[in-house]
């Protein structure tokens, strides 16, 4: 295992951060921690960093399977990127870079020229060999972002920390940066982890997901698992939108609203309250009724300007729905704001209230 | 829960500066002015009110907080003023005129006493316009105003020592004002005069009472610039502080010890309003 | 009595000034008259004064004055003072800043309070509490005087007093700015390996140097300029505790005025010097604050 964390809690006064929480990452793995904001992520990560101290009694902390509790964060040798950089103003980028390798004691500190060559080495794999001589100030958030990532990796950390590391950029070099992070890794195989609250950037970026509410981990696997198979309520309403309905679990089959849905692995449970929830592609949209049992709704409102066409639409029994469909499929219906359609769900979850 | 006094870090040096600073503070501070209010205590309660309530030390708190109020006020009006005009219009020569604002604080108050001593004594540039045959003390009767050696001498001192407060509080938080709310007033139809009054002003008031406060609890303690130009005639023109150098140098310890700690106590009432104020001031803040 | 107003960090941004915003012409200019004629009066005659009366008969008279063997004693005591007191205060503002801005624990605002104490104590009263403590009469004066030591009318009680009265200076200075600056940097110091001195001189003292800086200046002028509290302590032994304000006093008392407005046009030398430097650490700490916030330009 690249990074263990076993059974940590950490409690500020008499809020928990964390409760009981353990967390491993592969070798080389990239893992996101995704979560809204006061969920934790961003203490767990800085717990690793050795930024924050776990509660006592909480478990070990294992770098490739080192345990590193006990050590300070300078002996760590972790890589770890500040949200909003933390970049040493009076000191240029090479300085900001040079910094950690400066910092060791005589005897391990490398000579002037292989620092040199490290740090240029480094601004290189950033693209920002340029810069060398700028100060933070005079640079874009975009590439402060890269001499903050260079820092971190000029110690030769053994475990790569990025706490939101696109977070204070804005939506474009958010995008660009993703993709050049994910290249970035595939070249050096550092194992990563990185904290997001947003659901794209996690799904997009990392190998898997785990997903935090409230001081736990919720669900923690490949991007598809947490996307296709949510363990979870939690899961599935935080990873994009989402049609909710109250239902009730009876004799294998859920109902809700019009609607009677089988639902095999829930054929041993006694009958009882439950959740469901529907993803707007996931919902069929006819205008006729085509056999299939559907809900009758009304189209509301049409959003047809993306790669996708949305729609809002309210069903008979009352509840607000939103559908969504391609371009081609949206053209086909030749529907306007106040036709009637017919929806069928393609693929349901469902909840029970009581599990 | 686990009750902490100190959140954890990873900054090193915690244990080791804050017990220096404690140590410190202690010695140079806390024990020494504890020593104070330990002395007053070692007369006893009849002795202490008559120490503080005689009334050659009556009329020194009178002399000194009427004095250091009106000083206080004419620096509210005027440091309005020229924060107002430091801020929000520019001449020539303002940022001069700007950093000439704190001459108050780095002149020395022993060379302030005695310069603005000589500029207001009878024959001085300005204290020649109000003697008896000055343009402007003609017109007050055979004596003309006397300024320095009476309490006008005074005023003149507190006032200005304490010039630089209110200009300074106030500049930052006319600085920090937004432009739109100005411009909000005036497209709802306000006068300029009404979006002063009404908009401006409540805005700047607690900087402008901070300021006010400050002067003010800095006249009470004053001693430097006030003892050449006061003329120190008991029962007419002794302040406060000279007093307690008075009954220090007549080695009366105990009373000089009283009377500091009623002026001690009426500059922390001082300081305690300014605390609320700043604390008021914060009510609208998100 | 507070001494000073922390240094002023906003840069101005403003929109440009339209009708909606600004007042008529003619109020303008009367404010500005208005606003030179107060401040001509107030601070400008006083200086003129000092050295108007300085120089009152004349260049040789004027060294003369200066030149005198007490004048000189005085100068040399309040430079002795500025380099005694001025280094102890900034060590001490720097370790309390420290402590107080960089780490979340319990009482920081009293903490601060109390370190603003001694603004609000009058300096004859900061003079008053050590002649207490170790004057003839006070609580160790009778220890002292058997072991034949001196604190009261000697150099050890001007400088206890100094320091009591400039204590605040460099800590004030300094808490806000590091407060503001937080600690993102220093700990991504300590992740990068740095020991805790390494993180001081090469990440938080850099920061800092302009700020601290003015607080020494602040510091500076204060120590040589005290009066009030180095008044009561001193004894004022000429030639030996006479520091500059006191020989003014002297002379003055002495109706030797020219000699006395000769060491205040020094000591207003002084001040002028102080306030050129708080206006050029001002102005340097504005240019690396609007360069950071507006340095950044996006992609």
């Amino acid at each position: 295992m690249g990074i263990e964390a076993r059974n940590i809690t950490k409690t500020f006064g008499t809020f928990t951060a964390l409760r009981n929480v353990s967390l491993s990452v592969a070798t080389g793995e990239l893992v996101a921690l995704l979560g809204p904001s006061g969920s934790g992520k961003t203490t767990l990560l800085r717990i690793i960093a050795g930024l924050e101290e776990p509660d006592d009694g909480s478990g070990a902390i294992l770098f490739h399977d080192e345990d590193v509790a006990r050590t300070q964060v300078g002996n760590r040798k972790v890589g770890f990127v500040f949200q909003h950089y933390a970049l040493f103003r009076h000191m240029t980028v090479f300085e900001n870079v040079a910094f950690g390798l400066r910092v060791r004691p005589k005897s391990q500190r490398p000579g002037r020229n292989l620092i040199k060559y490290k740090v240029m080495r480094l601004l290189k794999l950033v693209q920002l060999e340029s810069m060398a001589n700028r100060y933070p100030h005079q640079l874009s958030g975009g590439q402060r972002q890269r001499v903050a990532l260079a820092r971190a990796l000029a110690i030769e950390p053994k475990v790569l920390l990025l706490d939101e590391p696109f977070g204070a950029l804005d939506a474009r070099v958010r995008q660009e940066l993703r993709q050049w992070l994910r290249r970035l890794h595939d070249e050096i195989h550092l194992t990563s982890l990185f904290v997001t609250h947003d659901q794209d950037e996690a799904l997009e970026l990392a190998d898997r997901v785990a997903v935090m509410n409230n001081g736990q981990i919720e669900q923690i696997g490949t991007p598809d698992d947490v996307f296709h198979k949510p363990a979870t309520e939690f899961v599935v309403k935080f990873l994009g939108q989402v049609n909710f309905f109250h239902a009730r679990l009876e004799g294998g089959k859920v109902h809700f609203s019009t609607l009677a849905w089988e639902s095999p692995e829930h054929a041993g449970t006694p009958s009882q309250p439950a959740h469901v929830f529907i993803r707007p592609h996931e919902l069929d949209v006819n205008i006729i009724r085509n056999g299939h049992p559907a809900l009758q709704a009304t189209v509301k409102r049409i959003h047809s300007a993306g790669p996708n066409v949305r729609l809002d639409l309210t069903a008979e029994s009352g509840e607000r729905l939103c559908a969504e469909m391609t371009q081609e499929r949206y053209r086909s219906l030749n529907i306007t704001s106040g036709s009637t359609v017919f929806v069928t769900p393609r693929d349901v979850k469902v909840f029970a209230d009581k599990p | 829960m686990q009750l902490t006094l100190k959140e954890r870090s990873v900054l090193p040096g915690f244990g080791l500066t804050m017990g220096f600073t404690l140590l410190y503070l202690s010695l140079l501070v806390m024990i020494p002015l504890a020593g104070l209010f330990l002395k007053s205590a070692t007369i006893n309660w009849s002795q202490f009110w008559a120490a503080t309530t005689d009334p050659r030390v009556v009329a020194s708190y009178k002399l000194t907080f009427g004095a250091s109020l009106i000083g206080a006020t004419i620096n509210a009006v005027f440091g309005l003023i020229v924060a107002w005009v430091l801020v929000r219009y520019s001449f020539p020569g303002k940022n001069l005129v700007d950093a000439m604002v704190d001459l108050p604080f780095a002149m020395p108050t022993a060379v302030s006493g005695i310069a603005l001593t000589a500029i207001y004594a009878p024959n001085g540039w300005i204290g020649q316009w109000f003697a008896h045959d000055g343009w402007i003390g003609q017109w007050f009767g055979p004596n003309g105003i006397k300024i320095a050696y009476t309490p006008l001498g005074i005023i003149v001192a507190l006032t200005f020592i304490g010039l630089p407060f209110v200009v300074r509080t106030l500049q930052p938080a006319m600085e920090d004002m937004d432009s739109e709310i100005e411009e909000a007033a005036a497209s709802l139809g306000a006068t300029r005069r009404q979006t002063f009054l009404k908009v401006i002003l409540p805005t700047i008031l607690p900087a402008l009472l901070t300021g006010f406060a400050l002067a003010f609890a800095r006249a009470l303690g004053e001693y430097g610039s006030v003892v050449f130009i006061a003329g120190n005639m008991p029962m007419k023109t002794e302040i406060t502080p000279l007093l307690i150098v008075t009954k220090l140098e007549q080695y009366s310890y105990a009373e000089a010890a009283a009377i500091a700690v009623v002026t001690l106590m009426a500059s922390f009432a001082v300081l305690l309003f300014i605390n609320l104020l700043q604390w008021w001031s914060r009510r609208y803040a998100s | 009595m507070a001494g000073t107003v922390a240094m002023r960090r906003t840069a101005a941004r403003r929109q440009p000034d339209t009708s909606a915003t600004t007042e008529p012409t003619w109020v303008r200019t009367l404010l500005i008259v208005v606003s030179l004629i107060f401040l001509a009066i107030f601070l400008l005659l006083p200086l003129l004064a000092v050295f108007s009366q300085a120089l009152a008969k004349g260049w040789e008279v004027y060294a003369q004055s200066l030149w005198d063997a007490d004048a000189l004693a005085a100068i040399r005591l309040t430079l002795l003072m500025a380099l005694i007191v001025v280094p102890i205060n900034t060590v001490f503002g720097v370790i309390a800043a420290w402590a107080i801005a960089k780490f979340q624990f319990v009482g920081k605002s009293l903490l601060i309070t109390f370190i603003d104490l001694p603004y609000s104590v009058s300096p004859v009263i900061a003079g008053l509490i050590f002649v207490l403590l170790f004057g003839r009469q006070g609580w160790m004066g009778p220890w002292l005087e058997s072991h034949d030591i001196r604190i009261i009318f000697a150099i050890p009680g001007i400088v206890l007093a100094t320091l009591f009265v400039t204590f605040p200076f460099v800590a004030r200075e300094l808490i806000p700015l590091m407060q503001a600056q937080g600690t993102e940097e220093e700990e991504a110091a300590c992740v990068l390996g740095a020991s805790g001195l390494q993180t001081f001189w090469r990440v938080t003292l850099p920061n800092i140097k302009w700020g601290l800086l003015y607080g020494v200046i602040l510091c500076n002028a204060r120590t040589m300029g005290e009066f009030g509290a180095v008044s009561v302590v001193s004894g004022h032994i000429r030639g030996e505790t006479n520091t500059m304000p006191l020989q003014i006093e002297n002379l003055y008392h002495e109706y030797n005025i020219t000699a006395a407005f000769a060491v205040a046009s020094l000591m207003a030398l002084l001040a002028l010097v102080t306030l050129v430097f708080k206006s050029f650490l001002q102005w340097k700490t504005s240019q690396q604050l609007s360069a950071e916030e507006l340095g950044y330009t996006g992609d």
